[in-house]
């Protein structure tokens, strides 16, 4: 049987919409139109009127969305140790699509308290103790929090035996969701629960608190963060259906202005013999956010963290040359390069925007001497054997060689020991359809896996940076 | 009354997983609530494991001969992290050949160790004083 649906993805800057067939397992047209963040509804009639269907095949059409708008999901996240349930914590928000303002341990302080009241998270993810372990911690820091002076939603995932407790600190004006602990137990993760529960309070109540409601008329149903649906498309794609087999273990790559994302879908269980594995166990679906890394408005701290003489030497510009425009592109991100020089310097901040945000994504391994000798120790995934790395992102879609830039996810001479892919193929989002599909994938992951296949497999990259249709 | 909490691991380069593995299974079917870390665990890992799931009492193994070095430090980092005062055992081969054992005994306890245990202590010569120590 036909069906049409209608897959939203309200950005920051463009409202995107996809039609597809799911009957057929394809794309019928595809359409877009700047967001309008005073009334989101208009950007997204417009968006919609480009697709080129009837009014009454509109209508008919389910209508699922996904948005990014207004500073996307915005939260903090708390724990107690920094390497045990801070990081759970930290993990499980971004599984969920949020940006992680920042990230506290211990017991939070008056400072922190006024840091976090600056920030102005949309939700809180409060975590700390393992079940039955330490409990005052998360108490201490639930009674900070509620003298929060704006009430906030706030996700418990914390010591189970005081969820309650924790919750009942709050007064009510706060809204506050119990979640089961995302570190049940010392090296057990269990940030999927959490994850789900922080895309419940997204579709309940952030979308009003961001005005997103107003398109809510027109969207039948799922609204969530847009780099949750990728992360949902990126897991469809890896696992795939009980028809229809996946690619295996995948990296996807989202470079942007500000940040740069990596999403991998993998256990990331070490690929060599006698390789002992340490630290907190890492999510199958694993997704990290480099606040410092992108090419325009973060374009300073991405030189910051490459150094200036990474881009000289692959740019042959002098380092003032590299200076002025990294400056230019921060002050107005709008600027496109004129030529092919300049086209060439977003390629090479692209690559390092892919290099560095990978080399902190995946695992790294590291040499211990013992008096028996040499023991490798593994921290993070391995992610050494996963040959699908897909690029997306208007960065990379636009880019006149998106080769070059991704081709930074693999392996490199000068850092060894980091886990990363060995015999990568490289793939780009080329259609827009991740976050799409990524949607579609919660009502028909037959139709989406099928979709995806088909259109990254034409996006597929080889050599010089052409594309093997 | 609810299970007491312990914090197992074999610290430092030390890879000798077999003494550790039954004392988790011993501990464990002794009504123990054991957090078993395994073995290569630093010293941080052995606070911080302590600190989440709120234990009381930490057993720290050495087999390989290194156990001063590795340990040294251990009760200091534990008084930073606010939980100074938890119990804390050690045991398996923690100097190289045949030093005295009073001496041993004492050097350890010096490091902040309230008991110090011999090779091939088994775990029912140290489960009742356990019990004890930890008031049950
Ligand atoms: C098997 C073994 C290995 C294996 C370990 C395999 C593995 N992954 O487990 C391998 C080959 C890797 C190995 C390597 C080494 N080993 Co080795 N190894 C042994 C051996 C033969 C048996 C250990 C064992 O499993 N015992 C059985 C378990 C049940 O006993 P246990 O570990 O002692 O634990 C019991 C008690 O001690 C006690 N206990 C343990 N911890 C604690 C803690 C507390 C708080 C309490 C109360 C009680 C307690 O309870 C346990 C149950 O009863 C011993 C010799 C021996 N017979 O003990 C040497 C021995 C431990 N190894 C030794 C040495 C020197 C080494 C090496 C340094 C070099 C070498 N010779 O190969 C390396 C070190 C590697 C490293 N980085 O850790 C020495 C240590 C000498 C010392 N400390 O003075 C020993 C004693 C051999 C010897 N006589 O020289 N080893």
């Amino acid at each position: 049987m036909n069906r049409t649906l209608v897959l939203v993805d309200i950005g920051s800057t463009f409202t995107k919409v996809t039609a597809v067939d799911t009957g057929q397992a394809r794309i019928l047209a595809q359409s877009s139109a700047p967001t309008t963040i005073q009334d989101v509804s208009i950007g997204l009639k417009n968006a919609l009127q480009g697709l080129g269907l009837t009014a009454e095949e509109l209508r008919q059409a389910r209508k699922l969305a996904c948005s990014s708008a207004a500073g996307g999901l915005r939260m903090v996240a708390i724990g107690l140790v920094q390497d045990l349930t801070a990081k759970a914590a930290k993990l499980a928000a971004l599984g969920a699509g949020a940006r992680v303002l920042n990230t506290y341990s211990f017991q939070l302080t008056e400072a922190d308290r006024e840091e976090i009241i600056e920030l102005g998270p949309d939700i809180i993810l409060l975590a700390g103790g393992t079940d039955g372990g330490n409990s005052e911690n998360i108490l201490h820091n639930a009674r900070v929090l509620a003298s929060l002076p704006q009430p906030l939603p706030v996700v418990i995932a914390g010591n189970r035996s005081v969820a309650k407790e924790v919750a009942a600190c709050f007064p009510e004006e706060f809204s506050t969701y119990i979640a089961p602990n995302v570190m049940p137990q010392i090296g057990k993760l269990q940030v999927d629960p959490a994850r789900e529960v922080i895309r419940r309070v997204f579709m309940e109540k952030i979308i009003y608190a961001k005005g997103l409601d107003k398109a809510e008329r027109w969207i039948d149903g799922i609204f969530m963060p847009t780099p949750a649906a990728v992360l949902r498309a990126g897991q469809l794609l890896s696992e795939g259906t009980a028809a229809n087999p996946g690619w295996g273990d995948l990296i996807i790559v989202d470079v942007g202005g500000a940040t740069t994302d990596v999403h991998s879908l993998g256990t990331g269980l070490p690929s060599r013999a006698g390789v002992v594995l340490r630290g907190l166990p890492e999510p199958f679906a694993k997704r990290t956010v480099e606040g410092d890394l992108g090419v325009r408005v973060s374009v300073l701290s991405l030189l910051e963290a490459v150094g200036v003489d990474a881009l000289v030497q692959e740019t042959r510009w002098t380092r003032e040359e590299v200076e002025s425009r990294a400056q230019l592109l921060h002050s107005q991100p709008e600027v496109l390069p004129q030529n092919q020089a300049e086209a060439a310097f977003d390629r090479a901040l692209a690559r390092q925007a892919v290099r560095h945000a990978v080399g902190r994504h995946v695992g790294h391994l590291s040499e211990l001497y013992t008096p028996a000798g040499l023991v490798w120790v593994q921290e993070g995934k391995d992610l050494s054997q996963v040959t699908t790395v897909i690029g997306t992102g208007g960065v990379l879609v636009k880019s006149d060689d998106p080769l070059a830039a991704l081709e930074g996810a693999g392996k490199q001479a000068d850092a060894p020991l980091e886990l990363r892919p060995e015999r990568p193929e490289f793939y780009l989002d080329g259609d827009y359809i991740l976050a799409a599909m990524g949607l579609l994938a919660q009502e028909e992951p037959e139709a989406a896996l099928e979709i995806l296949k088909n259109s990254l497999s034409n996006y597929k990259l080889c050599g010089e940076g052409t594309i093997v249709g | 009354m609810e299970a007491k909490t312990l914090v197992l691991g074999v610290i430092g380069a030390d890879v000798h997983a077999v003494g550790n593995k039954i004392l988790e299974i011993a501990l464990t079917e002794a009504g123990f609530n054991v957090v078993n870390l395994g073995v290569l665990v630093s010293q941080k890992e052995f606070v911080e494991a302590a600190l989440e799931t709120n234990a009381d009492a930490i057993l720290v193994s050495s087999l390989y001969g290194h156990a001063e070095i590795d340990a040294r430090g251990l009760r200091e980092a534990l008084i930073e992290a606010g939980i100074g005062d938890i119990l804390m055992y050690i045991g398996g081969y923690l100097v190289v050949g045949n030093q005295d054992w009073s001496e041993v005994e004492a050097k350890f306890k010096q490091l902040g160790f309230d008991r110090v245990y011999p090779p091939s202590t088994l775990p029912e010569d140290f489960i009742p004083t356990l019990r004890e120590d930890l008031g049950m």
